[in-house]
C-alpha cells in the first residue's frame, strides 16, 4: 500500500502533556530487528518519557511488540533475533555487553498477554523477585513488601486471607494483576504490558486499565494493545506502528482527532488494520 | 440435497460405530492374551511358592557331631537314617537308596539350625521338618502324575507263586471272576499294609502281580477296606518319582506326615543345583545392586543433558546431530551396549567380570537415550509463559530452569526414568555379555562380587530339565513382574504427587 518508506528520525511528541519531569526515559536510535532474514523493524527511533503511559498501537505483525520486547531484552531468548541500534534506559545503553541483562530486567518489568503467574503461591509468586534479587533482608520485610506490591496491584484486599493458596486458582483478572503485582515487587521503574487485557472481560479490563492510571504516578509504562480504546483510555502518548515502522507518535488526545499521517488516520477510522 | 446429506450423517455415524468396536475388539484381544499369559504364569509358578516337608523324630546322635564345629556335622546323615527308620520294612540296598532319594540334599539344613541354635539338643531327639526332594515335592503337588485312590471293596487274597517271581491276587471264592471282584487292571498298583504290588495281568480267572514292596508273609488275606488300588495316569517309566516311592510318599500323606509350608527358602536362599534349594534372592540383589548403579548414574547424567540441550544449547549443526545420534542410541539393540560393555569397562578398564557394577555401567548406558528423550520431552511441554515470567522478573537463565521449569517437568521425568529403569530391570542381553549369567550360588554381597539379575535368572532355570525348575521359572517370573508393577506404581505415584503441586 506504500511503496515510500517515511524517513525514520527522532520521533519526539511535540507536547507531550505527561513530560512534566521533561526527562525521557527509554529513547531508541536507530533500531533494526530481524528474525533471521526477516527484518521487523526498520530504523525505529523514540524517546519514551517517565511517568506517563505510552500505548503503542498498529496492525498484527507491526513490530510493536518485538520492540516492546527489545525494551527489556526480552527477545535475547529467541536464537534468530538480531536487534542493531541504540536503545537506552535511563540513559545507558541496555544492549551494552557491560549490561547485566538480569539487572535490566528488573529494572523494566514485564507484564505479559496471557496471565503467567507461577504454579506457586500468590505469596511465592510476589516474593520470587525480591528474594532473587535479595531485596529483602527478612521474612517481614519480605512480607511487606508483597503486601505493599499486592495492594499497588489492588489485589490486596481480595486475596490478603489466602496468600498460601495457588495463584494459578484465582481469576483471570486477578492473575494479571497478580502479574503485575509480581512485576511491581522488584521496584522496577519501567513496565512493559504486553497487550494485558486481551484474556480478560471488560469488567476484569476496566480493573486493569484503572490500576494502570494509578500506577502512571510512579513508573514509565509501555502498553502494547490491540484496542484504540484502551489507547484513547489509558494512554498519555500513543505510538501508531506500521509494517515495522513506527508512523506516528505523539499526544493520545491529537493522535486521535487530528493525525499528521494519512495511515494512521486510515487505522484510527478502521479502513485498515 | 437432504437425502444425500442423511446417507453422509449415516456413514459418518456407521464409520465412528465400527472404529469403536474395532477399538474396543483390539483391547478385548490384548486383555484376553494378557489374562492367559497372566494365569498361565500363576498357574506354573505357584507350586514353587510352598515346599513339603515331612515331620520326622530325629535322635541328635553325638557321635555324628563335634561340638567344637557344630555346623559341620552330618546332619544329612542323621535325618536320612531317621528317614529310612520309618520303613523298617525296606532292607535292599537299591530300596534304601530310592528311599532317601526322596529327602532332599538340604534336608538336614533345618536340623543343623536348630543344633546350632541350642547345642543342648545333642544328644536328645527332636521332631524336625525335613525338607523333601524336588522330585518328591511336585510328586505330591500332584504334577508328576494323576492318582486315583479307590478302597477295595472286597476281600482280597495274596499268594505269592512258587518257584516263578510274582503274585496270584483272588478274591473271596464265589463264583465272580478275580478281575471283577476286585475291580484291578493291569498297571495298577495294590498298596496295603506291609507291601505293595503292581498288577501285571490276568491268568486262568486270578489277577497277577509283581512285587513293589514285598510283604513279609507268603499268603495274606485282606478284607475290603484293608486295601486300595492306585491309579496312576502316567506310567512309572515316564516319571521320576517310582511305584515304590510314591506308596511311601503316600503312605506319609495319609499319615499325616507331609507337611505344606510357604517356601520363604525361595526368597531367601541364592541360586542352586537342586530344584528344592534354590531361591531368587540371589538374582534379586543382584538385580537392585544393578539397577542402583544405573540409577545413580543415568539419572543425573540423563537430566543434566536433557536441561543443557534442551534449555542452554545453542541451537546448531552440532546440537542437531548430537540429537539425532540420542535417538538412534535409544534403537539400538541392547546387546550391542553388552558388547560395548565388555570390550570397554571388562577388557579396557579391567573390572570384575559379572558385577553388578558392571551391569549397572552398561544398563545406565543403556536406559540413558530414553531419560534423555523422556526428560527433554518433559521440559518441552512446560508452557514457556513459565519462562518468560521468570525471566521477566529478572531472574536469570538458569534461576528460570532450576526453579521454575525443572520441577514442573519432574513428574514427566521421573515417569520417563522410572519406565527407563523398569526397562533395565527386565534386561537380559548386554548382563549376558559381561558374565552375569554364571552360575552363581552366594547371594551377592557388594557392588563387585559376581551377581546374576532376574531376568538372566529365568533365562537360567528355563533352560533347565528337571521339572520342578519350571515352576521355579514361573515363579521368577512372577517376581520380576511384581517388581516391575511397583515399579510402574511408583512411577504412576510420583507423577500425581507431584502434579498437585498446581
Amino acid at each position: 500500500m506504500n511503496a515510500h518508506v517515511p524517513h525514520q528520525t527522532l520521533v519526539t511528541p511535540e507536547k507531550p502533556r505527561a513530560l512534566a519531569s521533561g526527562q525521557f526515559k527509554v529513547t531508541a536510535r536507530d533500531v533494526d530487528v530481524y528474525y533471521g532474514e526477516k527484518q521487523a523493524i526498520k530504523k525505529l527511533s523514540i524517546d519514551i518519557p517517565d511517568r506517563a503511559v505510552s500505548a503503542f498501537i498498529g496492525p498484527s505483525g507491526c513490530g510493536k511488540s518485538t520492540f516492546l520486547r527489545c525494551i527489556n531484552r526480552m527477545n535475547d531468548t529467541i536464537p534468530t533475533c538480531k536487534v542493531t541500534g541504540l536503545i537506552d534506559v535511563d540513559k545507558h545503553d541496555i544492549y551494552d555487553p557491560k549490561i547485566d541483562v538480569v539487572q535490566l530486567r528488573a529494572k523494566v518489568g514485564m507484564v505479559f498477554q496471557k496471565p503467567n503467574p507461577f504454579p506457586k503461591s500468590i505469596f511465592e509468586n510476589v516474593a520470587y523477585g525480591p528474594r532473587i534479587h535479595g531485596l529483602a533482608a527478612g521474612k517481614t520485610e519480605l512480607d511487606e513488601i508483597v503486601e505493599k506490591s499486592l495492594r499497588k496491584a489492588g489485589l490486596w484486599e481480595e486475596v490478603k486471607d489466602r496468600l498460601a493458596q495457588p495463584g494459578t486458582g484465582l481469576s483471570g483478572g486477578q492473575q494479571q494483576r497478580l502479574c503485575i503485582a509480581r512485576a511491581i515487587a522488584v521496584n522496577p521503574e519501567v513496565i512493559l504490558m504486553d497487550e494485558p487485557c486481551s484474556a480478560l472481560d471488560p469488567i476484569a479490563t476496566a480493573r486493569i486499565e484503572e490500576l494502570i492510571d494509578e500506577l502512571r504516578q510512579n513508573y514509565c509504562i509501555v502498553i502494547v494493545t490491540h484496542s484504540m480504546q484502551q489507547a484513547a483510555r489509558v494512554s498519555q502518548l500513543t505510538a501508531f506502528f506500521h509494517l515495522g515502522t513506527l508512523v506516528e507518535y505523539g499526544d493520545t488526545d491529537e493522535m486521535f482527532t487530528a493525525p499528521q499521517e494519512k495511515r494512521t488516520q486510515d487505522y484510527i477510522t478502521g479502513r485498515f488494520g | 440435497m437432504t437425502e444425500v446429506r442423511d446417507e453422509l450423517v449415516k456413514k459418518r455415524y456407521a464409520s465412528e460405530r465400527r472404529f469403536r468396536f474395532y477399538g474396543a475388539a483390539a483391547l478385548a484381544l490384548t486383555a484376553l492374551f494378557l489374562a492367559i499369559l497372566l494365569v498361565d504364569i500363576v498357574a506354573r509358578g505357584l507350586p514353587a511358592f510352598t515346599e513339603k516337608t515331612v515331620a520326622l523324630d530325629v535322635k541328635v546322635d553325638p557321635a555324628e557331631i563335634d561340638p567344637a564345629q557344630l555346623a559341620g556335622g552330618n546332619y544329612d546323615k542323621l535325618v536320612k537314617d531317621a528317614f529310612r527308620a520309618e520303613f523298617p520294612q525296606v532292607t535292599g540296598r537299591a530300596e534304601r537308596k530310592a528311599l532317601g532319594a526322596l529327602l532332599s540334599t538340604g534336608g538336614g539344613d533345618a536340623l543343623r539350625q536348630m543344633v546350632v541354635a541350642d547345642p543342648a539338643l545333642i544328644g536328645k531327639t527332636v521332631s524336625v521338618p525335613v525338607l523333601l526332594g524336588a522330585d518328591a515335592g511336585i510328586y505330591l503337588q500332584g504334577m508328576l502324575t494323576d492318582l486315583t485312590t479307590v478302597a477295595g471293596k472286597a476281600t482280597l487274597n495274596i499268594a505269592r507263586l512258587e518257584g516263578e517271581e510274582g503274585y496270584v491276587l483272588s478274591g473271596d471264592t464265589s463264583g465272580e471272576s478275580a478281575e471283577q471282584q476286585l475291580g484291578l487292571t493291569a498297571g495298577q498298583v495294590v498298596r496295603f499294609k506291609g507291601g505293595a504290588l503292581r498288577v501285571t495281568g490276568m491268568q486262568n480267572g486270578y489277577v497277577r502281580a509283581e512285587a513293589i514292596l514285598p510283604p513279609e508273609l507268603p499268603v495274606i488275606t485282606l478284607p475290603a477296606g484293608q486295601w486300595d488300588s492306585l491309579t496312576f495316569s502316567v506310567p512309572e517309566s515316564n516319571r521320576r518319582i517310582s511305584d515304590a516311592q510314591a506308596v511311601w510318599l503316600e503312605d506319609l500323606k495319609s499319615e499325616g506326615r507331609i507337611q505344606t509350608s510357604f517356601a520363604w527358602r525361595f526368597f531367601e536362599s541364592g541360586d542352586s543345583r537342586e530344584p528344592e534349594l534354590a531361591g531368587i534372592r540371589g538374582a534379586l540383589v543382584g538385580s537392585l545392586l544393578t539397577v542402583a548403579v544405573a540409577l545413580a548414574l543415568a539419572l543425573p547424567l540423563g537430566i543434566a543433558a536433557a536441561v543443557y540441550l534442551e534449555e542452554f544449547a545453542p541451537k546448531n549443526k552440532l546440537t542437531d546431530l548430537i540429537e539425532v545420534n540420542i535417538n538412534n542410541l535409544a534403537a539400538v539393540p541392547s546387546i550391542i551396549f553388552g558388547l560395548l560393555g565388555l570390550a570397554v569397562f571388562l577388557n579396557f578398564f579391567g573390572l570384575p567380570r559379572s558385577a553388578p557394577v558392571v551391569g549397572g555401567l552398561v544398563l545406565a548406558l543403556l536406559v540413558l537415550p530414553t531419560i534423555i528423550i523422556a526428560s527433554r520431552a518433559a521440559l518441552k511441554a512446560v508452557p514457556p509463559s513459565i519462562t518468560e515470567a521468570a525471566l521477566g522478573v529478572g531472574a536469570s537463565k538458569q534461576q528460570a530452569v532450576f526453579q521454575h521449569v525443572l520441577p514442573l517437568a519432574l513428574p514427566g521425568i521421573m515417569t520417563g526414568t522410572i519406565l527407563g529403569l523398569a526397562r533395565a530391570f527386565g534386561e537380559t542381553a548386554p548382563l549376558l555379555m559381561i558374565g552375569m549369567i554364571a552360575f552363581i550360588a552366594d547371594i551377592p554381597q557388594g557392588f563387585t562380587s559376581a551377581a546374576t539379575v532376574l531376568p538372566v535368572q529365568v533365562f537360567l532355570w528355563s533352560d533347565l530339565p528337571e521339572i520342578a525348575f519350571k515352576s521355579k521359572t514361573a515363579a521368577a517370573i512372577m517376581v520380576l513382574l511384581v517388581v516391575l508393577f511397583a515399579l510402574n506404581a511408583v512411577a504412576i505415584y510420583l507423577r500425581k504427587r507431584f502434579d498437585r503441586r498446581w
